[in-house]
């Protein structure tokens, strides 16, 4: 591990060694302070445990449209945050007219799939359109190009729908019946939290089973491991990728319902910004391209999140350890890029995919 | 002679330079006139968070700087109004690159703005350098008013607002929480903001010199939507209130998760102006209730009317809490524009910018939406026109979640004086 005195010694690897131990021991020693401590019960800690994985579900919806991108055009959508935010943003004031007839508690279950499917068309719609306008004209120019073109789609997206609904913020009404906590054992759990882990759960699954399991997801595999013979086999190269940004519109729209049902304020023009750089960090964290990879990254992510600031950044005295949650985040992006810059499920790329 | 011929021409260099001020004759002020020809229009600057996470601060100020306008039927003196809005985003660089833009125009009269303290800290100089002037609506750092430049001071000749000092507002926030809740421990939450930053800082350390114990002074970060986790934190010294000054949406993230943190259940919440928005109820849902507010105390018809108006020209209601302030601003620089200005022979206008300082310094008991404004100019309080006595604190109530705004007034400062007296 250390290479010091040899022929090859290298500062580069040396630091990294170093920051590796170090880290290594503000987490062991944050921890075991917080924990000897007892600051925070037991109950409390599953609970944030759990907000987390919810969070994190909700990461690993937005993450996927990235990975699914990725893995086909090798380039990361940052314009996807927006898809989320396009549904959510829409969908808020059909969420105000069934909670205004009462429709949203009468029928619960129907009021929810039903702005699911609304929010997911119109994000579907968004990424469909985005595509076409602006990424499919670019195929095949440098690298960088797509890449600023999507951060100029962003603004454009953001700026558009300022223009539609007002800079103001909306919510989510709330569902009567996802209120009140389940109780588990001693533990008390929220059922809204419960609910969003669940249905994001049907939505990766009925992912995974589309790609794995139907004509159009062989065509997506296809597609993503080598355009050339799979245009030579006859598909439709053009239709595959339109068709992979509308799967990827559809799950970021119903992550922004999910979301709206989880954490119903702040919904504004603006909302898409933040989760679309988590989310990115989630599918890089899991390893960008790799399906499950994004789903288990959104997971890893939002627990990480939830509890890393008690956990570790309290326990060394840090103070305002809450307000570093995003440094968290950021700051395990940059150690997966240095230690494992394939993410945790990644294989090693080939020299194309790199 | 070379050096004659130096001398000579650098005189006459001079000479060219100077005389403009020799031939203006009209003008007599101190820092150099606004002059509008006969046909020109009275331009007013505004420098406003246009686009951005913040831009509905800006939007929310400019429907009040608006309306202001069109309530003179856009005009002042006989001449049409003409609005020019520059983004100053919320930061120091947006405040300059927005300053020096409004600077290089000689025919602007006043600026309405900075919405952000930050940006105002990079806008003053250039503004008060260019013998301007600035009323913002809502900046409240107290460095702003501050002249003392060793303490941290940025005040500087034609500063103004109407918002208030966050040393009036967290010193009352401290004041009713001590001595109407009662309560014996605070914890506070801000969000890195100066605004809100300010305010938490000043709330702790006046509850704490009220007699009080601060148990929790913590942060959040804008855009943060989960706060189970510093909630959960908090629970932990279980305080009596919680102070949290921040902005939507995370004011809202966090009245909505405390009803669901255990630990919290008897903990009231209190939070300011930057919230203190139409839309904060239906936002934060039924955990609004019990909720008590500082802000001004915009209430009774001339405000109901101004909302009528809002309603009737952009649809719903403003998105921020500071449409009043600026509403208030606009007319304090147009009533001072229409008492300064000088009409002279040939029909053109001319308006001394030291007078027009002087004009709004001594603006004395003027009654706004947001109260009665008195401009000061005594540092730490140098350009506040709004004194904090027009502060009340407002507590929503049932009737605001079924759609009634703005929620009743609790409590004021002549209440205080009551209970002293």
């Amino acid at each position: 591990m250390f290479k010091w005195r040899t022929e090859d010694f290298s500062w580069v690897d040396f630091t990294i060694d170093v920051l590796r131990v170090l880290i290594v021991l503000a987490v062991i020693i944050g921890s075991w302070n917080t924990l000897s401590s007892g600051r925070i019960s037991f109950a409390q800690w599953v609970n944030l445990f759990i907000a987390g994985l919810s969070q994190g579900s909700i990461y690993a919806l937005i993450a996927l449209g990235y990975t699914l991108v990725y893995g086909i055009l090798l380039m990361i959508n940052f314009a996807h945050g927006e898809v989320f935010m396009a549904g959510a943003f829409s969908t808020v004031f059909l969420a105000e007219a069934l909670n205004r007839t009462g429709f949203l508690n009468t029928q619960p279950m129907l009021s929810i799939i039903l702005m699911i499917l609304f929010a997911g068309l119109i994000s579907m719609t968004v990424a469909i359109l985005l595509e076409r306008i602006a990424y499919r004209p670019l195929r095949g120019s440098p690298r960088l190009v797509p890449l600023i073109t999507a951060i100029g789609a962003s603004f454009f997206l953001q700026y558009t729908f300022r223009g539609l609904y007002g800079s103001g913020f909306k919510a989510y009404p709330q569902v009567k019946v996802l209120q009140g906590t389940v109780p588990i054992g001693a533990i008390n759990i929220p059922t809204v939290q419960i609910f969003v882990f669940v249905s994001a759960l049907f939505l990766m699954l009925g992912l995974h089973w589309l790609v794995e399991r139907t004509r159009v997801g062989k065509a997506m595999r296809a597609v993503s491991e080598n355009k050339e013979v799979a245009r030579l086999m006859g598909i439709d190269i053009d239709w595959v990728i339109m068709f992979t940004f509308g799967v990827g519109g559809f799950l970021a729209g119903s992550a922004g319902v999910i979301n709206g049902l989880f954490r119903p304020q702040g919904v504004n023009f603006f909302m898409g910004f933040i989760p679309g750089i988590k989310a990115f960090t989630a599918a890089v964290l899991g390893g960008i391209g790799n399906i499950p990879g994004a789903m288990l990254g959104g997971l890893f992510l939002g627990v990480i999140e939830a509890i890393g600031p008690n956990l570790v950044l309290a326990g060394l005295g840090i103070p305002g350890a809450n307000q570093l949650k995003d440094v968290i985040a950021f700051t395990m992006l940059v150690l997966v890029l240095i230690f494992r810059p394939q993410g945790i499920l990644g294989e090693r790329l080939s020299e194309q995919k790199a | 002679m070379k050096r004659l011929f130096l001398v000579l021409t650098l005189l006459s260099l001079l000479l060219a330079f100077s005389v403009p001020a020799f031939a203006d004759s009209h003008c007599m002020d101190d820092l150099g006139c606004v002059e509008i020809g006969p046909d020109d229009p009275i331009v007013v600057g505004a420098m406003l968070t246009v686009s951005g996470a913040t831009s509905f601060l800006g939007e929310d100020s400019r429907g009040g700087i608006e309306i202001a306008i069109n309530d003179r039927d856009g005009m002042v003196l006989g001449r049409e109004i003409e609005l020019v809005v520059e983004d100053s985003l919320c930061n120091a660089e947006g405040g300059v690159s927005a300053a020096t833009r409004l600077a290089a125009d000689d025919t602007i009269v006043g600026v309405v703005g900075t919405n952000c303290s930050g940006a105002a800290q990079g806008a003053l100089p250039i503004i008060s350098s260019a013998g301007m002037l600035m009323i913002s609506p809502s900046n409240t750092s107290p460095s702003l008013t501050n002249a003392d430049t060793d303490a941290g001071g940025a005040y500087l000749p034609g500063y103004f607002r109407t918002g208030h000092n966050d040393l009036f507002q967290g010193a009352m926030a401290a004041q009713f929480a001590s001595d109407v809740l009662m309560a014996g421990s605070l914890a506070t939450i801000h969000d890195g903001d100066p605004y809100t930053e300010g305010l938490a800082v000043v709330m702790a350390d006046t509850f704490a010199e009220l007699g009080g114990e601060v148990v929790f002074q913590g942060a959040v970060s804008k855009g943060d939507t989960d706060m189970t986790a510093i909630l959960t934190e908090i629970a932990a010294s279980g305080p009596d209130v919680l102070y949290f000054p921040l902005f939507e949406p995370e004011s809202n993230f966090i009245a909505a998760q405390l009803v669901n943190t255990p630990g919290l259940e008897g903990t009231i919440m209190m939070t300011a102006d930057g919230s203190l928005v139409a839309g904060f109820t239906a936002n934060t849902g039924d955990a609004a209730a019990g909720i008590y507010m500082s802000g001004p105390s915009v209430s009774g018809d001339a405000y109901d009317e101004f909302l009528a108006k809002w309603d009737e020209e952009y649809g719903g209601v403003p998105p921020s809490g500071f449409h009043a302030h600026a509403y208030d601003a606009t007319n304090m620089l147009l009533d001072a524009v229409e008492a300064v200005a000088e009409e002279q022979d040939d029909g053109s206008l001319v308006v001394g910018r030291q007078a027009l300082r002087d004009a709004l310094s001594a603006v004395d008991g003027y009654e706004g939406l947001t109260g009665a404004l008195t401009c000061q100019s005594e540092s730490p309080f140098a350009g506040d026109c709004a004194t904090g006595t027009a502060l009340a604190i407002f507590e929503i109530t049932q009737a605001e979640l079924d759609g009634n705004w703005p929620p009743p007034i609790v409590w004021d400062l002549s209440m205080a004086m009551m209970e002293e007296g």
